[in-house]
């Protein structure tokens, strides 16, 4: 089982629901598929989908929800 | 010799040095938000320093190109990669026909620009390829690049050779905290002398919702503004003016609280009052900075932006004597 790191090519907000009143796109524990949104980056006005980009459980969020985020900061893990 | 859009990335955009002469009408010059990096990568390619490329804004697009290219990438640190190979930026590269350009994510900066020898040919309106999106000008029938699109490439014959380089001093970027140089404006008188003050002793971080039109900074203390009777058809805040022009670079503070920088697609006028104006040498800098990073704004004088203006040009000559 490989550990996976999903990170954001974006800056901006990270969110881990479509919108407030939703629930959240995955929790750990959750199987994912790649291409999975797993969360929002909010930047220049606009939302942008991460997705996971390989098949497997997620293992942990690296960041909170509404936390400002950086290029290449690993956002999630998963095992896959 | 098209060159295909297989990931468009993030409002990836056409741009050139824009289209002046028409912002009394309403419509920005827009063009490379960093001039100084499409001006060098258009050196690095052989092509003249106003030819279309590409501007990606944080992460890179994904293009296959179906003949031989020479290419380069120059701005903010976004590694291309040529067929998954880790390429240098600032450099001149050789891309053949079947192979893809894709980027890694951004080390720094917020911008990068990627120049094709013969430059990206698609239809002028008013004078330039810039990409205006809100006024549906330039770029592909007015818009930013979307998956499957097919850029068109000019012909040319460069003699650029495969790594040819930018001197690592050459490369210009913002340092941390940015630093902007900023000329005191029409109504600075607005603002008390302590709101003034502050103004430049405090560090703003760049808002998320900084983009093309204007960037926003966040962070500072709230403007105080000098007491005033409300002038005719000037809206009730403090921080509202008589509508008047904007011009490029000028710095707004609506309500006082956050200050947007106008910049290449700007609005040409409005109802606030702008406190100054951002040196025109230091524009393209703000094209570098992405969300979140600390800036500091540098009060100076005419003199300062007059030499300063110089410098940079200084600079891009350096560039072009190390290119040749």
């Amino acid at each position: 089982m490989a550990k996976i790191e999903i990170r954001s090519q974006l800056p901006g907000v990270f969110y881990r629901k479509p919108s407030p009143d939703e629930p959240t796109f995955k929790e750990v524990g959750d199987t994912v598929k790649a291409g999975d949104a797993i969360g929002l980056v909010e930047v220049m006005k606009t939302f942008q989908q991460i997705n996971a980009d390989a098949a497997g459980i997620i293992v942990s969020f690296e960041v909170e929800d509404s936390d400002v985020i950086s290029p290449g900061q690993v956002l999630a893990v998963i095992e896959g | 010799m098209p060159v295909k859009v297989k990931n468009k990335g993030l409002a990836t955009s056409i741009q050139d040095m824009g289209r002046p002469g028409y912002f009394h009408l309403g419509i920005p010059i827009s063009g490379a938000m960093d001039r100084f990096s499409l001006r060098v990568a258009n050196m690095l390619v052989g092509n003249d320093e106003s030819a279309a490329g590409l501007e990606a804004v944080f992460m890179g697009p994904e293009l296959e190109f179906t003949e031989d290219a020479i290419i380069a990438v120059t701005g903010g640190e976004l590694p291309p990669k040529i067929d998954g190979e880790v390429k240098e930026t600032w450099t001149t590269m050789r891309i053949k026909a079947g192979q893809t350009l894709s980027f890694d994510y951004i080390r720094h900066g917020a911008r990068a620009y990627i120049a094709i020898a013969g430059g990206i040919d698609t239809p002028q309106s008013l004078g330039s390829r810039s990409t205006y999106a809100i006024g549906a000008l330039g770029g592909i029938d007015g818009r930013v690049i979307e998956n499957g699109d097919e850029l068109p490439i000019g012909s040319i014959s460069t003699n650029m050779s495969e790594g040819t380089s930018v001197p690592k001093v050459l490369r210009r970027g913002p340092g941390s905290p940015a630093e902007l140089r900023v000329l005191p404006g029409l109504y600075w008188h607005r603002i008390t002398h302590e709101a003034g003050e502050r103004f430049f002793q405090e560090t703003w971080k760049v808002a998320s919702e900084a983009d093309r039109m204007g960037y926003r900074f966040k962070g500072g203390s709230p403007l105080e503004f000098v007491e005033r009777k409300q002038p005719f058809s000037a809206g009730s805040d403090p921080s509202n003016i008589t509508d008047a022009p904007y011009a490029y670079g000028s710095i707004q503070v609506p309500g006082g609280t956050e200050p947007i920088v106008l910049h290449r697609d700007a609005v040409s006028g409005g109802g606030f009052f702008t406190l100054g104006t951002v040196i025109s040498a230091d524009m393209d800098l703000i094209g570098q900075l992405q969300p979140n990073i600390e800036t500091k704004f540098v009060k100076v004088n005419m003199q300062t932006a007059l030499s300063a203006r110089k410098e940079r040009a200084v600079m891009l000559d350096s560039i072009r004597q190390a290119v040749a």
